[in-house]
């Protein structure tokens, strides 16, 4: 019996190390067909990582926000949910944190919280919409989500363009009171963007664990994703369970923006298209099991992919958009599972034939 | 400017805007039809403006003049349907989560093409291909006096194309036995493998037809509006398609209202300035339009939208 159930964890890393196996196969292979040397390239991004202090500083600073997408898709996925969303609600939500810390005078132990809760709030927001249609119309929350990104995309631009401008495509700088900037931090890692978030983040991941597993409501959200029909018969209310994960999810993906506009660029900006952080949430959560540990490990290897593509495309040559491929073939490989999972029944059916 | 003008100048605009987000959105409704989400018409459309373009610029150097860019279009179906495997091999035969391997299949098509661009072009954008598809009128019908030009404008030949398009795929979808077998499939698989249809194999055609549709479309869109590709080529085009297509509710009338829908919404928020009564409207409304249409229509406000049954359902033999 408890056998079993280590090796249904064992199974459960299994798969993940699995999928980042092939995907970094199949880079490989890119790598060749293009005429690249792969260990060449691979080293390369390897030491775009390690190598240095800065690059690792660059790369815990690449990870931050990615945690919190990463939180913010895995929350809704434990309630059943796909959240799409989470680039929308972490536009707003960086767009809200930067405009209170642009707009607001107060000492920090108010300023920087109050920016960080309105990141928050308009994530919450964001989040609530498809909650509220998925509860009371039944509208599918994927659509809905989609849609709600465009809207956050425009509507952020539009405030950014008409009311904050201050030079080129950008808002002016926060107040240094509502900043997550340290000067510590950056001493560590040669000045690089690292910030207070990151510690944030991690406190994060411990809050997403306990509020989960450790509280009767995380039990009801949970037990909703399992089986809706069984949830209700218990005399769980449903449909405010959905609300409130998609929400709670929302306020991830905000503070999620938060950390971009209070820690790394102190500022936002008229975005041309998406960040793609809400997407690569998707791919964080999934590859991490929807854990937060597993979400913790998830965002350090896609951040330090990302970060070490710039050394790998300047030591090595290869566009960094080998990175991108890597990421999208390990997503198929996580998602595929079922090729894996139908490979091991076969497998343990023969040893017990014997 | 009087009313007429403004029309004449918006109509053609929203038509050629409507284009690829019509073409996409039929094959997406080929795919959805038979049960495969397909969230990933973005990045089919993106392989598709990269197979368009790259396909024209290598016909183009093989001196076919102007053909080249219909060659281009031709080579971006073949890639879309090669692509599209991908998220047929995954959803289909290894019942991977569909919406997923979407998503999964979005982030391949720019990774992708942009390596190959950069690989092939030393840059992150290719050439710009020299010629283009023909604008043309319809004999007779565009000859009318005041209407013809409005109803029957001078667009780009794949504009009308298109449209007979819609015709095609509804006789296909609901009038032969292809169509039956597809819809069955999609809305009872169980049923319909107890009458001797291969789920797998309609769905496997239906998903790869998605693939071709969309990589018309994307490669319509690189040829005629953008004229060269890049990573930003295709920036939501496919969300739109899809959004059509729901807006639409699966159906290829209701996808062509809604693709014309959102060709004017974008028709008129890039020209909306020198419209009287509409320059003093901020141009956000314009923009977002489209989706909270969408949104409220999910809601039910325009009208309650149903899926096909077993969408997003994996389909496994002998599973009830």
């Amino acid at each position: 019996m408890i056998g079993n159930v280590l090796k249904s964890k064992l199974f459960g890393i299994t798969i993940p190390l699995i999928a980042i196996g092939f995907g970094f196969l199949a880079g490989a292979v890119i790598m060749l067909l293009s005429g690249h040397n792969p260990i060449t390239g691979y080293v390369a991004l390897f030491q775009g990582v390690f190598g240095e202090i800065y690059y690792f500083g660059e790369t815990l600073q690449r990870m931050t926000p990615l945690i919190f997408s990463g939180l913010a898709v895995a929350f809704a996925l434990r309630t059943g949910l796909l959240n799409i969303g989470v680039e929308g609600q972490l536009i707003v939500g960086w767009f809200a944190s930067v405009f209170v810390g642009i707009v607001v005078e107060a000492p920090m132990i108010i300023h920087l919280p109050l920016a960080m809760a309105a990141g928050a709030i308009a994530g919450a927001l964001w989040g609530f919409v498809p909650g509220l249609l998925k509860a009371k119309f039944e509208v599918h929350e994927v659509i809905v989500t989609i849609m709600m990104n465009y809207i956050a995309l425009h509507i952020v631009n539009h405030f950014i363009r008409n009311n904050l401008l201050a030079s080129g495509q950008r808002t002016d700088f926060i107040n240094s009171s509502a900043s997550l900037s340290s000067e510590y931090l950056a001493a560590l890692t040669d000045f690089s963007r690292l910030h207070w978030g990151f510690l944030i983040a991690i406190i994060s991941c411990v809050i997403m664990w306990f509020i989960l597993w450790k509280t009767t409501k995380g039990f009801e959200l949970r037990a909703v994703g399992f089986n809706k029909n069984a949830s209700s018969y218990a005399g769980m209310n449903v449909n405010f369970n959905i609300i409130l994960s998609m929400s709670v999810s929302g306020a991830f993906a905000g503070v999620g923006g938060a950390m971009l506009g209070l820690g790394t660029y102190q500022y936002a900006n008229i975005l041309p298209a998406f960040t793609s952080y809400g997407f690569d949430g998707i791919a964080v959560a999934l590859l991490g099991g929807s854990t937060s540990i597993g979400i913790f490990l998830a965002a350090f290897l896609f951040g330090g992919l990302k970060e070490g593509a710039n050394n790998m495309q300047a030591a090595a040559g290869v566009a960094p958009e080998l990175v991108e491929i890597i990421i999208a073939l390990i997503i198929f490989f996580v998602a595929s599972s079922y090729l894996v999972r139908w490979i091991y029944t076969k497998l343990q059916f023969k040893k017990e034939g014997k | 400017m009087d009313i007429l003008s403004i029309l004449y100048t918006i109509i053609p605009a929203a038509l050629i805007a409507a284009t690829p987000l019509l073409l996409t959105a039929l094959g997406g409704l080929f795919s959805e039809r038979s049960g495969i989400v397909n969230i990933g018409l973005e990045g089919l459309m993106v392989m598709g403006a990269f197979g368009g373009i790259v396909g024209t610029l290598i016909f183009e150097s093989l001196g076919f003049g102007d053909a080249a860019p219909w060659m281009g279009i031709l080579f971006a179906i073949v890639i879309g349907a090669i692509f599209s495997l991908f998220h047929a091999v995954a959803s289909i035969t290894l019942k991977a989560d569909q919406i997923v391997s979407g998503v999964a299949l979005n982030f391949l098509a720019v990774g992708l093409s942009v390596f190959i661009v950069k690989e092939v072009f030393d840059r992150g954008q290719t050439d710009v291909v020299a010629s283009r598809i023909p604008r043309v009128e319809i004999p007779l019908l565009s000859d009318i006096p005041v209407i013809g030009q409005l109803i029957f404008p001078r667009v780009y030949a794949t504009t009308y194309i298109a449209f007979v398009l819609v015709a095609i795929v509804w006789y296909v979808v609901f009038k032969t036995p292809f169509g039956l077998r597809l819809r069955s499939v999609g809305e009872h698989p169980i049923a319909a493998d107890t009458m001797g249809i291969n789920v797998n194999r309609m769905r496997y055609i239906a998903v790869m037809l998605s693939g071709a549709f969309g990589g018309a479309g994307g490669a319509i869109f690189a040829i005629t509006t953008a004229g060269n590709f890049a990573g930003n080529t295709i920036v939501g085009q496919g969300f739109m398609a899809l959004a059509a297509l729901i807006f639409g509710k699966w159906h290829p009338v209701g996808a062509m209202g809604a693709a014309i829908f959102f060709g004017f919404a974008q028709a008129l928020s890039i020209s909306a300035q020198q419209i009287p009564g509409l320059d003093n409207v901020p141009q956000v409304y314009m923009l977002i339009l489209p989706y909270v249409l969408t949104i409220l229509a999910l809601a039910g406000f325009v009208g309650k939208a149903e899926s096909p049954k077993a969408l997003n359902q994996p389909y496994e033999k002998g599973s009830r």
